[in-house]
Parts: structure tokens; C-alpha cells; sequence
């Protein structure tokens, strides 16, 4: 690869505004009349629109891009691909089509380019969807991702706010990836960690989706920049609340040896500031605290389910290769919004 | 003591620095860190609350903060699992609401209204029973601004449990929605909720 390295300073999802910020100004954007095909739209604090067009048939849009998070370009691209696709899973829907976001600077080498597009592009086809176009922008600072079009069966969507009293909370990838990038910058990551977290961000949350299939979920988002415990906030809607077992949640452990050392990031402590106040911690390490408040890079999916069928789900998820856990459950609403014990 | 320059310096970097320099310190000392945005503060006294450091933060211009950091003899010791609660809660049982509706306390002079509706804002953060709202309107708007002299006792009096709503149609009228510093947007319904639900109803 040689020269072909990117500058990255914090990139991926850590690069988000803040959700505090953020849902100051949603509030105030004027929205027109109601369309009641409009299924999903950003009241539901959700990244996709769904769309019916008839009955049977939607469309789920999405579009997600950043800068930068590890050197490698080819890998980059492959990492914004799958984390811009994941919106399309999140909501039960199938990749048809996907377009190139692209800013980068005039003055770079065109290569570096070329290899980002590629990594987007393989993702793109692993996702079963056609790469079919794009629009790139002369910009001070590389950024890449992709406006993506599925479609999905209103009737079968699933909504990210909608669980149900007893369920049980399934995560189907670890958190950390945030943390480990962050220590990588400054040099104190492994190189085995970085790795692993590379090959968590490049998998896609395809099949972990079509599993869901075959099981009654209620909710279902993926966890990305606003962190678990903030999906997992806008998960409960203000309807309902529910108890983490931190000692579940499957974690890289090298995070929180990174966390223990302060090597945070400036997106996990604006998580903290935004949903702290809905989180009570009984007994759990300032380590945890922080790899739960870590913003992830295409990040696993959260999947809310009948306490009865996550047992199966789980053997099923774990045995297409997934690190999946159970990690918590739901209950009726009640103070504190989220324990973590 | 030791001077850190985190100034431009993205997350975590702040935090690698000042840690840096507490090991040069070799001992008890002093560290004292600038940096240019508020989220590295909070990470800053984050790290200080775990190792039970002491930290005080001041901000000293628009983009500029200075973090000091304390570092006792027998700071060996394991930080408290829950971090010091540093303002005493003094939110009083009656439902308090003080309402800002012009830029002035007072009539007369408005150079000296001026000065007086900032005394009364920090006096106001000094009180022993806190009020439970401020309501800004009108003219009273420009308050929680961007250029208002009194957003420091504003924030010191949110963090205290106090809530602060603009009216949203006034920071509208004056072009001013942009510029909040401090609190929520609220609408005449609210408005018209908090004062009439109010015990004592205060107007400097």
C-alpha cells in the first residue's frame, strides 16, 4: 500500500454531531403536510425513511458518510459501505440500490480514491445491491460513504422504537470500537485489536437481519454513532424502560483497558451528556460506563424480542459466526429509564 | 505547576497531555491545561474525578478553557466509585418562577438597568432557595444569548437544577434562534402553564 495512507483524526461515527445538538434543531425544521405513507420518517429519531407505495411493497432510504477512522483506504470504504447499508437492515429491508458520496480533496493522490471506492463497491455487491452512481465533491477533507434505496414490506418493517414489556435485548456485535480507535491514534492500541475491531465495522449486518426473519421481533436498531446506551434510549421512546446486564454485553476488552486510561472520545462523553440523565449504573466499572456511552462505526444490530424466542435467535445468530449475547430485558416504564447493573 | 497547550488539539489528546505532565510532576503539584471546547473539559475533570484529583474549570474566553488539576500526597489512593457531588442541592420546595421579561431591571437609565438585571442574575444563583424557573421573554430574550453578560450565572444556575426556557417565538422575532447559549426553547403554551402553576412569581 505503501504511500496510499490517509490522514484520519477522528472519523467514522465519532465525527457525528452530537444527538443533543441535533434534536434541538430537528424540532424546529418546518415539516409539511402529514403523508400517510410516510411510515417511517425522523420523528422516530430513525436514520431511514420508509416509503409505501403499495400495500405490500416500500421503499426504506438511507445515507450515512464520514471521514476517515483507520489508514487504509480500501478498508475505509468497505467500513462506510457497511455501516451506510446497515440503516437497510435495521429496518428489515433488502439493498437494491446504492450511490457514491464522495468528498476529496483535489490535490490527493486519485489512487486513494480509487481504493475507498473499491472497498464501497465490494460491500455494495456482498450486499446483494447495484453500485449506481454517485456525485463527488472537491473538498478540503476526505470524506466517503452512500446514499442507499431498499425495499421492505410495510407490513414486516420493523420500527426502532417499539418494544414490548418482557422482551429480552439481543446486541450482535461488541462495543468498544470507538475506544480502540481512539488508543490506535494516539499509539496505544494493539495491532490484534484494531484488527478485530476492523473485522467487526466490515461485517455486515445482512444476515443477523434475515435471522430476525424468523422470529416475532418488536424492535430492531443498529447501534452507531450515538452509542448503546443512546440507540438504546431512543429504543425506549419514553414508553418503556428496561434492565442491562453489563456483565453481558459483549465487549473488545482491550476498550476497556483504553477507557480505564482515559483514551476517550470527545462524541462518547457528548453521549454521556445527552442520555446520562435516562441511565442509573448499579456496581459497574468507569470502564464499562464508557464503552457504553462509546459511539460505534457500524456497530451490530439491537434487537428487541419475546423473552421465550431469544434463546433460539441467539443459538442461530452465534452460529452464523456472530459474537451475539443477551443483554438485558424490557420492562414496563419506569425510573430509571435504563438500569445497568 | 506545569502549563499544558491543548488548544486545537482533538479528543483524546487533551487527556494523553495532561496525563503526561501529572507523571513529570513526580509528585503533588499542580497541572494546569488549556483547551477549546467544553466536551475536552468534561473529559478532563472525568479523568480527575476517577483518580481523585482535585479540578476546578474556568472558562476564559469564547474557545478557551483552562482546566486546573490538583494532584495531593496521597492521591495513590482509589478514586470514590461515585463522582463528588460539587454543588449542594438547594432547589427550595416552593415552585418559584422568575420571570425576564425586558433587558433591563427597572426603569430609568437602561446603561444602569442593564448593570442591575446582571447583579440580580448572579445574586439570584447565590440564593440558598434556588427558584424552580426563569422564564425569558420579549426583550428578555437576548439574555440567554450569545453576548449576553449573565450566561455564566445562567449555565452556573441550570447546572443547579434550574430550569431555563426562552420563548422561541421572541428569539424568532429577533433573529436571535441561532444564538442560545443557555436552556430550552419554549411556546406561550408553557409559558402560560409555568407562571400560573407558580407559588411565587418573581419580576426584578
Amino acid at each position: 500500500m505503501g504511500e496510499e495512507k490517509l490522514f484520519c483524526k477522528g472519523g467514522g461515527c465519532t465525527a457525528k454531531l452530537g444527538a443533543g445538538i441535533l434534536s434541538r434543531i430537528l424540532e424546529r425544521i418546518p415539516r409539511g403536510a402529514e403523508d400517510p405513507d410516510l411510515l417511517i420518517g425522523y420523528d422516530s429519531h430513525d436514520d431511514a425513511a420508509v416509503y409505501r407505495l403499495t400495500d405490500d411493497l416500500a421503499f426504506v432510504q438511507t445515507l450515512d458518510f464520514f471521514p476517515p477512522l483507520v489508514e487504509d483506504p480500501y478498508t475505509f470504504g468497505q467500513i462506510a459501505a457497511a455501516n451506510a447499508l446497515s440503516d437497510i437492515y435495521a429496518m428489515g429491508g433488502e439493498v437494491k440500490t446504492a450511490l457514491n458520496i464522495v468528498c476529496f480533496p483535489e490535490t490527493m493522490d486519485l489512487n486513494i480514491l480509487g481504493e475507498i471506492m473499491r472497498g464501497g463497491a465490494e460491500k455494495v455487491i456482498e450486499a446483494g445491491g447495484v453500485l449506481a452512481g454517485g456525485h463527488s465533491i472537491a473538498d478540503e477533507s476526505v470524506k466517503y460513504g452512500l446514499s442507499v434505496t431498499g425495499v421492505v414490506n410495510p407490513r414486516t418493517v420493523y420500527a426502532n422504537d417499539t418494544p414490548e414489556s418482557g422482551d429480552a435485548l439481543i446486541l450482535t456485535k461488541p462495543l468498544g470500537v470507538g475506544i480502540i480507535l481512539c488508543a490506535s491514534r494516539v499509539g496505544e492500541a494493539s495491532e490484534e485489536a484494531v484488527a478485530a475491531a476492523i473485522q467487526s465495522m466490515t461485517t455486515l449486518n445482512k444476515s443477523a437481519a434475515a435471522l430476525c426473519r424468523g422470529y416475532h421481533v418488536h424492535a430492531v436498531t443498529d447501534v452507531t454513532g450515538f452509542s448503546f446506551l443512546g440507540h438504546l434510549h431512543e429504543m425506549m421512546h419514553g414508553t418503556h424502560s428496561c434492565e442491562i446486564f453489563a456483565s453481558q454485553v459483549p465487549v473488545f476488552p482491550e476498550a476497556l483497558r483504553h477507557a480505564d486510561e482515559f483514551l476517550l472520545t470527545a462524541a462518547g462523553q457528548r453521549n454521556r451528556n445527552y442520555v446520562g440523565d435516562a441511565v442509573r449504573f448499579d456496581g459497574v466499572p468507569f470502564s464499562m460506563e464508557e464503552v457504553l456511552f462509546d459511539p460505534q462505526t457500524s456497530g451490530g444490530l439491537l434487537i428487541s424480542l419475546p423473552e421465550q424466542e431469544a434463546p433460539a435467535l441467539l443459538k442461530e445468530l452465534r452460529e452464523s459466526g456472530l459474537p451475539a449475547a443477551i443483554v438485558g430485558r424490557v420492562t414496563e416504564a419506569a425510573a430509571p429509564e435504563i438500569l445497568v447493573k | 505547576m506545569i502549563k499544558v497547550n491543548a488548544i486545537g488539539d482533538a479528543c483524546p489528546i487533551p487527556v494523553v497531555k495532561t496525563k503526561n505532565a501529572i507523571r513529570d510532576l513526580n509528585g503533588p503539584g499542580t497541572v494546569v491545561t488549556l483547551v477549546d471546547n467544553e466536551i475536552a473539559v468534561q473529559n478532563l475533570e472525568k479523568m480527575a474525578r476517577q483518580k481523585g484529583y482535585g479540578v476546578q474549570a474556568e472558562k476564559l474566553g469564547d474557545n478557551q478553557f483552562q482546566v486546573t488539576m490538583t494532584v495531593g500526597a496521597g492521591d495513590a489512593a482509589p478514586a470514590p466509585q461515585e463522582p463528588v457531588v460539587c454543588q449542594p442541592q438547594r432547589s427550595g420546595k416552593k415552585n418559584t418562577v422568575v420571570v425576564i421579561r425586558r433587558a433591563q431591571m427597572g426603569g430609568g437609565s437602561e446603561e444602569l438597568g442593564k448593570t442591575l438585571l446582571k447583579g440580580f442574575l448572579f445574586a439570584l444563583s447565590q440564593q440558598d432557595q434556588l427558584p424552580t424557573t426563569l422564564l425569558f421573554y420579549n426583550g428578555g430574550a437576548a439574555l440567554t444569548c450569545e453576548g449576553s453578560g449573565s450566561l455564566e450565572d445562567l449555565k452556573t444556575l441550570e447546572a443547579m437544577g434550574v430550569e431555563i426556557l426562552t420563548c422561541g417565538t421572541c428569539l424568532n422575532f429577533y433573529g436571535l434562534t441561532e444564538q442560545l447559549q443557555v436552556g430550552e426553547v419554549t411556546n406561550m403554551y408553557t409559558i402560560a402553564e409555568k407562571m400560573t402553576q407558580a407559588d411565587l412569581l418573581v419580576e426584578p
